[in-house]
């Protein structure tokens, strides 16, 4: 046995520098062309898919668990702010019926053509890369429901994210937080045109803002629709400042905790985002 | 004594323990924590495997199933395809060849080893990630990881010395450098 150690240690190691040159090649070949490796990828996320799927329901119920046992302790406090949050949508509620009439006395004068009704898609989050480095999530709906590269994903009515990568049967979203993400926005009542930039933060910044900017925190944040990838007027955050900053930053109105079930919107929009633009998880 | 089929399909069976528990890390490694409701930064739980069965039974895992793991984390991840396969490999050959320093150690000694394999390991990442999107990302995620993964070491250890005990003996000690 001993006379063959040095033999496979030789052997050991030109295996490990190969596969370690093997690997640096594929990273090459994935930076020169990021949308080599796709069908790869979406391949191996479609086998893990159902696995993913079985596994994260026990994840999801034992967050429930928790969510419920937290629910429980505040309950008292939580149900009394609910009462007086009631009262004040109640009476939203009649402004908001006011002006729905209204609008639609309005566009009937003017004649304007009814916007497009959207398709929705509702997948399950079954995985959550972890967010050291992307910020992304795949979910369990893929080609085979409809789901198209590009399309907007929303949790309620907030924007989440776009579709970065569709596979058969799960896609990925990328989400506004994502160093990738870049969204035109709408900011304000002035309604100052941006980007929303991702850059692996919590808080997205605003970018290309117009150099005189009437834009403070509290404004309200909206898709612009430009470029044609989204639909205008979806709800995204508000402005904030941190702390300890002089810039801008926007608060997303989604939180990726205890984010379940998400809806694709699909305008049949394609966009600028065609597949040249949208690599490996969007790069 | 003759074995009869069903010991010997049991010993493969076993056999094949190291590399179903590195898949079911990376699985782990995907599963969406923040539906929990906690702030998500996941362990590396895949480098803990790597780790641990680097050190104890590298006679039961290839280098290739290592390779083909990271690649498998990398695309479910959504990182850079080659990534995980190059740092895997690359602390896969590190922990390979210094076995003998950790086996039959203190616990301690051996997981201050993984703590510095996976300080290298996450440097490694960082640096090959920033390199190929070509931006230099901020560190402090991978921090906050680095942080989490070590402190989730010595559970693992634990779950995998549980599976390490059913394990038919093997020529490991052999395997040194």
């Amino acid at each position: 046995m001993r006379a063959s150690m040095p033999f496979r240690h030789s052997a050991q190691r030109s295996t490990f520098a190969l596969l370690l040159l093997l690997a640096a090649g594929i990273m090459l070949i994935g930076k020169a062309d990021p949308t080599v490796y796709e069908r790869t990828r979406m391949a191996v996320t479609d086998v893990a898919t159902p696995i993913l799927d079985t596994l994260s329901h026990p994840v999801a119920a034992g967050g429930e668990f928790i969510a419920d046992l937290k629910l429980l302790y505040a309950a008292h406090d939580e149900n009394r702010a609910l009462r007086e949050e009631n009262d004040r949508l109640r009476r939203w509620r009649a402004v908001a019926e006011g002006l729905e009439s209204e609008n639609a006395r309005l566009r009937g004068m003017l004649n304007l053509a009814p916007e497009a009704p959207a398709r929705f898609i509702t997948g399950r989050v079954i995985g959550d890369s972890g967010g050291a480095f992307l910020r992304s999530v795949l979910v369990n709906i893929g080609a085979r429901d409809g789901v198209r590269k590009g399309v907007a994903a929303v949790d309620g009515t907030s924007l989440l994210g776009r579709i970065a990568e569709v596979g058969n049967r799960s896609s990925r979203i990328l989400l506004v937080s994502d160093l990738n993400s870049r969204i035109p926005v709408l900011v304000g009542e002035s309604r100052e045109r941006a980007i929303l930039a991702g850059d692996n933060s919590d808080q997205p910044k605003l970018a290309y803002l117009p150099a005189e900017i009437s834009i403070a925190p509290g404004d309200l944040v909206i898709t612009s629709g430009h470029g044609g990838a989204f639909p205008a007027g979806l709800p995204v955050g508000i402005v904030v400042r941190p702390d300890d900053s002089e810039e801008l930053r926007v608060q997303p109105f989604h939180s990726t905790r205890r984010l379940e079930f998400v809806r694709l919107m699909d305008f049949g929009l394609t966009g600028v985002l065609q597949d040249r633009d949208l690599g490996p998880a969007g790069r | 004594m003759k074995r009869s089929s069903w010991q010997g399909l049991d010993t493969a069976a076993r056999t094949l323990t190291p590399t179903l528990l590195i898949v079911a890390m990376v699985f782990l490694g995907q599963l969406p924590y923040s539906l929990s409701g906690q702030a998500s930064v996941t362990p590396y739980f895949v480098l803990m495997g790597v780790f641990y069965w680097g050190m104890h039974r590298p006679d039961l895992l290839p280098a290739v199933v290592v390779f083909l793991v990271g690649l498998m984390q990398d695309a479910l991840d959504g990182e850079p395809f080659g990534v995980n396969a190059f740092v895997l490999i690359a602390v896969y050959w590190l922990v390979v060849s210094q076995q003998r320093h950790f086996r039959g150690r203190p616990f301690l000694v051996v997981w201050s080893g993984f703590a510095a394999a996976a300080l290298m390991a996450d440097i490694l990442r960082w640096t090959l990630v920033s390199i190929v999107l070509g931006v230099a990302l901020a560190p402090w995620a991978i921090m906050l990881e680095y942080f989490m993964t070590v402190m989730f070491y010595p559970v693992l250890t634990v779950a995998f010395a549980l599976a390490h005990k059913t394990l038919p003996r093997g020529e490991s000690g052999e395997f040194v450098d």
